[in-house]
């Protein structure tokens, strides 16, 4: 899974996101509640997920990519645009209508500990889905959860347990069971290991591996952590404010990162090699990340580019392929990062929104 | 609590540790409540009560007096007043029209418990289906019910509740009625707080994503999260909808003589408190244990669902329960680890 080869699978998209917007209205207080704005969670992002392959989905807090997940899966009313799976539009179907589709697109939650519900028995947690679907009942789903719980690795004997008698880890292999059950071809993981720790991570990072090859799952996978979504990850796709900075297969983007922001994020990851750490140039982005409410005009990084020109604040630059990139590496940047570019000297300027002179 | 102690629970927490079972909140919930003495005493109390009521008829039997008889020679004096307690085999008395007054409390109670027990069950059902349905889709379905609710509860209900039981004619199934109607609102307002609360937790989404439909949410997910509080508030509703039962009696609104209820059998007893102090008496102390022992257990119930409100009472109360649970520690060991949130970590010796 560490190669995107260009071979038929590739071209065989099991999601593929057409232009997604959400907006969340802002409402005001009192009886009479008027909408006064809109958080622009999600903004204009198109995307495709290969049958059998991983999409991760990088970006900081606050960057639409849980909402983006959340949309996609069906949870939340899409604002406009189109989501499509397995050829079939099911942006925005009824609860009716999704139930099916429902089947095929499970979740994995961030929180372990949130995630599943503290009054209900593990078996009954991960038995859900049988029962909901009516595909097994009685013994046969007692020996179905079993299995499953065996898969995942939990001992099946703790089927009578409560999810509080679980460590973290094997609480989010409970999820992972639950997300299993009913054989879904597209599981989105919305930060699976963020919340557990770092030996715990590979397990449970292990575990989605081996799943995905015995069954053949795409996973939607979202982090913060670079190096998880190196490691799991075919493709990736960078999130700023709500829109997509660049994306393409993981060794482009990791090799040869085009957008500032990209190449920001990469730098401030921490580098197992303390030399390799030493001799990197870390780029620090002054100043917060925009309110999504009010996002700045042009590209949404503007503000905060030590690249930013006049233009960057007058034009949203398209997501396009940059000269010398493979073609499914897309940025969308004016001023594109070359390599060797020493980014670091230019952050070196005082950052001021809307500034005229650039070194 | 003594550094010895310490190392003898953390020894046994350690070599019990592989057996522990793991135990669902309400056998947690059991485990605490045993400890509490005035709680179990008023189950006891409670459970006696419910004994004497359903075995109402066999005291008929054994004294010969049915409950709507009265006895003009034997139950009553020369100038027609209640004979005292143990004349004549009428082991409380009797009371103004000469009827045994112990087998008239007895099917009193019986009134008593079924009303209490009834009501609150209807007006239980009714505010939880109504919280959670509110909570949960909120929305203008949210402001129509608590509106509904908001008007329920700023009645003055005893007003409305006789002008009610005026217009339909007392009898039971109205009494029932209207003071399930006057119950629900508090559970329904609750436990729409709690909902709102708990539909924002991850696995209600998760629940929504393997397909889980809104009623299957709401009483699958999300109710068993919310049963502790509603558990409480039941069993404090129970005594009052006893008092208000007694209350519509007494006034004369509520269950109609000659069946006997015990706020009939009080306005009967005030003509007579100066002669016959029974009279008065026993019927208004059964009320009053019954009551009593109703918020006893559903206070110590909120203790035992909610450790941490112990911290809030001070003195006494307190205190008793730490020396109970230091006692829990040291006579079960670890087979109490789970109720006691500051048991030692096992490497503390």
């Amino acid at each position: 899974m560490s190669t995107a080869d260009p071979d038929p699978a590739t071209d065989d998209v099991l999601v593929k996101v057409d232009n997604l917007v959400k907006y969340f209205p802002v409402r005001s207080a009192g009886l009479i509640r008027r909408t006064v704005g809109q958080v622009q969670a999600v903004d204009d992002v198109s995307l495709s997920i290969p049958r059998g392959k991983t999409l991760g989905l990088v970006g900081e807090t606050g960057s639409g990519k849980s909402t983006l997940a959340r949309c996609v899966a069906g949870l939340i009313p899409v604002t406009s645009g189109r989501v499509t799976f397995n050829g079939r539009d099911i942006t925005n179907l009824s609860r009716r209508a999704m139930r099916p589709v429902r089947r095929e697109i499970q979740m994995i939650f961030q929180d372990p500990y949130s995630s599943l519900n503290p009054r209900r028995r593990v078996g009954a947690i991960i038995g859900d889905p049988f029962t909901i679907y009516k595909t097994a009942t009685g013994a046969e789903r007692k020996r179905q959860v079993q299995e499953l719980m065996e898969r995942v690795g939990l001992n099946p004997e703790h089927y009578n347990r409560f999810p509080a008698e679980f460590s973290g880890g094997q609480r989010q292999r409970i999820g992972v069971a639950r997300a299993l059950a009913l054989r879904p071809q597209l599981i989105i993981c919305d930060e699976p290991v963020s919340a557990l720790d770092v030996s715990i991570q590979a397990q449970v990072l292990n575990l989605l591996a081996d799943l995905q090859q015995d069954y053949g799952l795409s996973y939607l996978f979202i982090a913060h952590d670079l190096e998880v979504v190196r490691h799991v990850s075919d493709s990736v796709a960078v999130m700023y404010l709500g829109r997509i900075g660049e994306s393409g297969p993981i060794e482009s983007v990791y090799g040869s990162p085009r957008h500032p922001y990209t190449v920001a994020l990469l730098s401030a990851a921490p580098a197992a090699d303390p030399d390799a750490a030493a001799s990197r140039q870390r780029i620090i982005l002054t100043g917060d990340v925009p309110s999504p409410i009010d996002p700045p005009s042009g590209c949404r990084f503007h503000p905060r580019c030590p690249k930013a020109q006049p233009l960057c604040a007058d034009q949203d630059p398209p997501l396009e392929v940059k000269a010398g990139d493979v073609p499914t590496h897309l940025t969308a940047c004016h001023f594109p990062v070359e390599a060797g570019e020493n980014l670091a000297t230019a952050s070196a300027a005082t950052p001021a929104p809307g500034r005229s002179e650039v070194p | 609590m003594s550094l010895t102690g310490l190392e003898i629970v953390a020894e046994e927490v350690a070599s019990d540790a592989p057996v522990v079972e793991g135990r669902s909140q309400w056998q947690l919930t059991w485990r605490r409540l045993r400890h509490d003495k005035v709680a179990m005493a008023s189950l006891i109390v409670i459970g006696v009560i419910i004994v004497l009521a359903i075995a109402a008829p066999l005291f008929v039997a054994i004294t010969h007096h049915p409950p709507n008889t009265a006895y003009p020679n034997s139950g009553e004096t020369a100038a027609g007043n209640p004979v005292p307690p143990g004349t004549a085999g009428f082991w409380l008395g009797t009371d103004g029209t000469g009827r045994d007054l112990f087998i008239r409390i007895l099917y009193g109670a019986r009134i008593s418990l079924f009303v209490g027990f009834v009501t609150t069950a209807i007006g239980t059902l009714a505010g939880v289906a109504v919280g959670l349905i509110a909570g949960y889709f909120g929305g203008i379905v949210d402001q129509v019910l608590g509106r509904f609710t908001d008007a329920v509860l700023a009645f003055p209900y005893v007003v409305l509740a006789l002008a009610l039981a005026v217009v339909l004619g007392p009898s039971l199934p109205v009494i029932i009625g209207v003071i399930a109607f006057f119950s629900w609102a508090a559970i329904a307002r609750i436990v729409r707080g709690q909902t709102l609360s708990i539909k924002e937790k991850e696995y209600i989404e998760a629940a929504r994503s393997v397909g889980a439909g809104p009623f299957r949410i709401m009483f699958i997910d999300i109710l068993p999260n919310l049963l502790a509080p509603v558990l409480v508030l039941a069993t404090l509703y129970i005594p009052t909808a006893v008092v208000f039962e007694a209350t519509l009696s007494y006034l004369g609104l509520g269950i109609q003589p000659p069946t006997a209820s015990w706020g009939d059998i009080l306005a009967d007893a005030q003509n007579f408190y100066q002669v016959a102090w029974w009279y008065v008496v026993f019927p208004a102390v059964a009320l009053l244990i019954t009551t009593l022992a109703f918020n006893l257990l559903g206070d110590g119930i909120r203790d035992a669902m909610d450790p941490r409100t112990e911290r809030v009472l001070a003195g006494r109360r307190g205190r008793r329960s730490r020396r109970d649970r230091r006692q829990t520690l040291t006579d079960t060991g670890a087979a109490d680890s789970g109720a006691a949130p500051y048991a030692p970590p096992a490497g503390g010796s």
